[in-house]
């Protein structure tokens, strides 16, 4: 039984369907910013793409060659750990199943690697069969360096933390590795449904 | 960085408000005492959650105050006029009163009394709170790692912890503090009076620094942590935790 807290009446939102709001999380209109240190700004010139790892053959594309790919449009819900769900964001992106397309690997999940030292772990099943993209605008303009320009990984149904920002590529491996929040408390999945936030969650 | 000492599930604890303080006009503090609570690390944060009469919940995350070991876990929130649960936390809880709390949460974000030289930390507004916790902890631990804390506000009347701040400057134990005040100056102002920018950081921050903890608003933290890189000290070293706008 919880405890309730005298008096609380809370500000609930009409607006906020709940079968969008997953649960212990509130709507906002808001894009806040998290990350736990400075923004890299990686030049466009220096800045590839590559898969790696447990892969046949490494695989690399330069900005231009990403950015040749088709990409899609997708309007999604994504929703952070700190609590806030935003609804339909829109986005562009390279679905990571063309960017895997003919790679042949025995790894079973995956390490996003960033600029700036983060990495985020993730089952490769939950990046394939149009589950994940490698972003490369929001809300029709290229990403800002802040929510993780020039490129980051794009999963809506985990919660935002495994959407990396900044990121350069994909290691696949065949155990599934701690990312750097992964390390530091936060759950190995991140299901917002099952609010999977921690350790033990 | 090792990851934080949380083995088990981080269950809900049931937290009762002990006592309660004005900070600021807008922040208060929380003295806690939380049921079984295992203890924390300077610089971490817990969820609290509320729940109405009729079921509905709120959850939202609060940086801790206090330092580790003491009787009692400390919160300090700012109202947020257009929040959830800060104004509740601000203005209708009364000792007595009692919620539920979690954690404690964040590995990475944590005082480290061994950095290996100076260690800078860059407060704005309320994102002052994980690194109180961490000048606490210094104090109490007698961590002898030489610290500066660089803190803006608005004003003099919005320093959070202006008297406790005030003696530790006078302790001469290795903690140099900082203040720039942005809006307001009283009229025998002889600190900084600016946002917090390259030239100021360059004279504030030393050229040996190990180890940066930055907190705060989004545009403060990003302004802080790109000058510091700019000034030539490490990315890796310089670690930044922030405080969105949205509804706390």
């Amino acid at each position: 039984m919880p405890i309730i807290s005298r008096g609380f009446k809370g500000r609930r939102r009409d607006d906020a369907p709940r079968d969008r709001v997953p649960p212990g999380q509130y709507v906002t209109d808001d894009f806040p910013v998290l990350s736990a240190g400075p923004t890299p700004h990686t030049p466009l010139d220096q800045w590839d793409f590559t898969i790696g790892g447990e892969v046949d053959e490494r695989h690399r594309w330069t900005w231009d060659e990403f950015r040749a790919l088709p990409s899609e449009t997708i309007t999604v819900d994504i929703s952070c750990v700190t609590k806030w769900t935003k609804l339909d964001t829109v986005w562009e992106g390279v679905p990571v199943d063309t960017l895997l397309e003919g790679i042949e690997t025995s790894g079973e999940y995956l390490t996003a690697f960033c600029d700036g030292g983060y990495t985020t772990n993730l089952p490769l099943a939950d990046v394939t069969g149009g589950k994940a993209w490698i972003a490369f605008a929001y809300d029709g303009e290229p990403l800002e360096p802040e929510h993780g320009g020039p490129a980051r990984l794009l999963v809506p149904h985990l919660y935002f933390w495994k959407s990396a920002k900044w990121v350069r590529g994909l290691r696949l491996t065949e155990t599934d590795e701690p990312g750097f929040w992964e390390s530091n408390g936060y759950h190995i999945y991140g299901d917002p449904w099952k609010e999977q936030r921690y350790w033990g969650d | 960085m090792e990851g934080t000492a949380v083995l088990g599930r981080l269950n809900w604890h049931v937290a009762e408000v002990a006592d309660i303080w004005p900070e600021t006009d807008r922040v208060k503090t929380l003295a806690l005492d939380v049921q079984d609570w295992t203890g924390h690390r300077a610089g971490q944060h817990v969820d609290v959650r509320l729940t109405a009469d009729d079921g509905y919940q709120a959850q939202r995350s609060y940086s801790i105050a206090s330092p580790a070991g003491g009787p009692r876990v400390e919160l300090t929130v700012e109202r947020i006029d257009d929040g959830e649960v800060s104004p509740y936390l601000t203005q209708d809880a009364h000792a007595g009163d009692r919620f539920e709390l979690r954690g404690p949460v964040g590995g990475y974000f944590v005082w480290d009394p061994d950095p290996g030289g100076p260690v800078l930390l860059v407060g704005g507004g309320s994102g002052i709170v994980p690194l109180m916790a961490m000048v606490r902890q210094r104090a109490t631990n007698h961590d002898a790692v030489p610290t500066r804390l660089l803190y803006s506000a608005r004003s003099w009347a919005d320093v959070i912890y202006r008297d406790e701040l005030e003696r530790y400057r006078k302790r001469g134990d290795g903690l140099e503090i900082v203040f720039t005040l942005t809006r307001d100056r009283p009229p025998d102002w002889t600190g900084y009076s600016r946002r917090v920018d390259r030239g100021l950081l360059s004279e504030v921050a030393p050229a040996d620094l190990a180890l940066t903890f930055v907190c705060g608003p989004t545009p403060f933290v990003e302004a802080v942590a790109e000058a510091l890189v700019a000034l030539g000290h490490e990315p890796s070293r310089i670690k930044t935790e922030r405080f969105g706008p949205t509804g706390g």
